[in-house]
């Protein structure tokens, strides 16, 4: 099968032009994860909205998996409960549909291959379109098996976004990063997702072997949590991605939404003050 | 009866493909490590000091090879059919486990790591790997879901006992679906010291591949073996399917011999018109899970499906892609048996024949009795005997009611009643 790349001559993506605006005030861009359907599906609505109104230029929406092997405790037992409280992929679309209709943020989905494969990539990259959504990230899809899906979301005009680590050789950087359009999800630290004490020394060093690779934005992701770290990462990468702090505060907040809400509201206008610390 | 030589030997694909089936779905996290495996295992297969050393540990580790036994009293419960077990529970640490651990942990010594993970959910792999490790000087931690370690109490000791470190997966099911998960996760943080010693023929390739090629011993031993007392080769080749290993290894050296049938028995749980089963097979559908492609038990939203069986090795919503391969093309055939089904038939060989078989094969052994029933008392039909029972004990005890406990009636069926039976059907 032969898959076009989204081509650089094509008008930019949201979410590219997103990624832009950012880079043009001098800053790196927020990406922001929430779960779908977590504590509940309008409450994750809302939740993802938060996370825009509080400063985020971009939102993950993620599809609740039974078997998250990338993650850490944390996003596990929010998928857990949105599993448990019944979320569907229709829940997921509806979320997606209202976010990116209530916000002027890019809105992608970022899930495990296998509910998209068993929905169908064409089908799934068409409803995705039809929502608003921007695009999908696929981490455990390597590049090698995502001619398919690729091609479903090129035709819908869906972002791509493949994720690097810091194991990734450079020839892999240069044949993910070709295939991938929107960002490069740089990995900071070998591990599954979850806040921790120190962005990896690794992260640096994996953005600057990835941007000689590709003139695609690299953001970085995994164990970034606060606005100290937000601040360092996005003075060598194009973007800071934060989920498990974000679903933390949901976690700690409980029953009390409001709460809930608020909370992530000040983590991500922390956040990006922090993104925009000289 | 005719030989084909044509299909055995193509597959998997230099992608790790099984027709549509494996291929490698895994974070870009664990590209490297897989593809390190990948050519080290390669590597190893060319290299003559490699098959030495894996055939010496083999003979004088292990005790391959392993014994063929005629179960005579037993094939009686069968119609007549002569009934050959493969004694693959005489093993070193009672299982075929052993055959796959111990060319994983020459390999991981090849790549220089220095610990060992894996997922277990009888605890035979568990144990297995904790043996190899010892007799490596690897580290070793063990993953095991909640459930299985209280089932499993026995194994969960003998694996501490070996130095190796046991954790109880509280995630998901808690049983082996999630000690895979959580294995994963420590192998994606842990990738430069650590080797995962997958222990079945599911997961990314080359693990379906290399897996089977470990435990192809069995069926090369079980084929001449049989040829040998029997003289000719055997109706039907018999095995339980939980991920699968067993029953690819028994199976591969016959699927050139197309008049001998594969028949995998897999879990049906309290059966497959109920949600209780593991019967991925017979009821699941195509889908990715744990790095491949393959017959999976999941939704319409393609989550998985939790699935039972009393048994904690057949426990498992996914299976190897190479039997999902075989199903398709018709080569092996796959057939549901109940967990009670599948207690009669330990019951029924211990009391016959002085074997106490694992639960996991005690489905081959009602699966080869059904299809002794089928086929006639001409037929010869060879079971891969994959495991022995003691782990077990504290099921059928349960099971059965055979501690003394005053507060509750003993729900096993008298030895004498079981005993007799078999004996009149074997004309004695």
């Amino acid at each position: 099968m032969t898959v076009t790349t989204t081509p650089n001559t094509a008008a930019p993506t949201r979410l590219s032009a997103a990624l832009a605006a950012a880079r043009a005030e001098g800053r790196a861009a927020l990406v922001g994860y929430l779960p779908a359907g977590f504590p509940t599906v309008e409450g994750g609505i809302r939740a993802a909205r938060a996370l825009v109104e509080g400063g985020c230029d971009a939102v993950e929406i993620g599809l609740p998996h039974s078997d998250p092997v990338l993650d850490g405790p944390t996003i596990q037992t929010a998928d857990d409960i949105a599993l448990r409280g019944g979320v569907r992929i229709a829940d997921v679309l509806r979320t997606v549909r209202e976010v990116a209709a209530a916000v002027d943020a890019p809105v992608l989905v970022m899930t495990y291959w296998n509910p998209v494969d068993h929905y169908g990539a064409a089908r799934f990259a068409a409803d995705l379109a039809a929502a608003g959504g921007a695009g999908c990230i696929l981490p455990d899809l390597p590049v090698e098996e995502s001619g398919e899906w690729r091609a479903a979301a090129a035709e819908h005009g869906l972002d791509t976004v493949f994720v690097v680590a810091p194991s990734s050789r450079d020839d892999r950087l240069a044949q993910i990063t070709a295939a991938g359009s929107g960002f490069v999800y740089a990995a900071a630290v070998m591990g599954v997702t979850g806040t921790r004490n120190q962005v990896g020394h690794l992260a640096e060093d994996l953005v600057k072997r990835t941007k000689a690779a590709t003139d695609l934005p690299v953001c970085v992701g995994l164990g970034v949590s606060t606005a100290e770290q937000a601040a360092q990462v996005a003075a060598f990468a194009d973007g800071v991605i934060v989920g498990s702090a974000f679903v933390q505060r949901l976690l700690d907040a409980g029953e009390d939404e409001e709460a809930g809400l608020a909370a992530v509201r000040a983590l991500a206008a922390d956040l990006a003050a922090g993104v925009r610390r000289r | 009866m005719s030989t084909d030589h044509s299909t055995a030997a193509q597959v998997p694909d230099a992608r790790g493909y099984f027709g549509r089936f494996g291929g490698r779905f895994i974070p870009e996290a664990l590209v490297a490590a897989v593809e390190q495996v990948a050519e080290e295992y390669e590597k190893a297969k060319a290299d003559p000091a490699f098959a030495a050393e894996l055939e010496a540990l083999n003979r004088d580790y292990t005790g391959r090879p392993s014994a063929l036994t005629d179960v005579r009293r037993f094939s009686g419960l069968a119609g007549g059919a002569r009934i050959l077990l493969k004694r693959e529970d005489l093993n070193h640490t009672g299982s075929h486990k052993i055959n796959n651990v111990l060319g994983q942990a020459l390999l991981t010594r090849r790549m220089g790591k220095t610990r060992v993970i894996a997922e277990t959910g009888a605890g035979q792999h568990g144990v297995a790997t904790a043996t190899a490790c010892a007799l490596f000087g690897l580290d070793c931690t063990v993953y095991m879901g909640e459930v299985d370690t209280q089932r499993q109490a026995l194994n969960v000791a003998r694996m501490r006992m070996l130095g190796a470190e046991v954790v109880a997966v509280k995630s998901g099911s808690r049983t082996l679906k999630d000690a895979i998960n959580e294995a994963f996760r420590d192998w994606v943080a842990n990738v430069d010291s650590t080797h995962y010693l997958f222990g079945t023929v599911a997961g990314p390739h080359p693990f379906p591949m290399m897996v089977r090629d470990f435990h192809r011993v069995i069926g090369q031993e079980a084929r001449a073996q049989v040829l040998e007392r029997t003289g000719r080769l055997p109706d039907a080749v018999v095995a339980c399917v939980g991920g699968g290993s067993n029953a690819m290894g028994i199976f591969h050296e016959f699927i050139p011999d197309t008049g001998v049938r594969l028949v995998g028995c897999e879990a049906a749980g309290e059966g497959v018109d109920t949600s209780r089963h593991a019967a991925t097979l017979t009821k699941g559908s195509p889908g990715v899970l744990h790095g491949a492609r393959s017959y999976m038990l999941q939704d319409e939203d393609g989550q998985t499906v939790e699935s039972h069986s009393i048994s904690a090795g057949l426990d498992y919503p996914g299976i190897g892609p190479e039997h999902s391969w075989l199903k398709d093309t018709g080569r092996a055939e796959y057939r549901p048996v109940t967990d009670d089904q599948a207690m009669q038939a330990l019951l029924q060989l211990s009391r016959t024949e002085g074997i106490i078989p694992a639960i996991e094969s005690a489905h081959a052994l009602a699966g080869a009795l059904e299809l002794g029933r089928e086929l006639g008392p001409d037929a010869v039909i060879l079971v891969n005997l994959s495991g022995r029972g003691d782990k077990d004990m504290h099921t059928a005890a349960e099971y059965f009611g055979l501690l003394d406990d005053p507060g509750r009636e003993p729900g096993a069926p008298s030895d004498r009643a079981v005993a007799t039976e078999a004996d009149e059907k074997a004309g004695k």
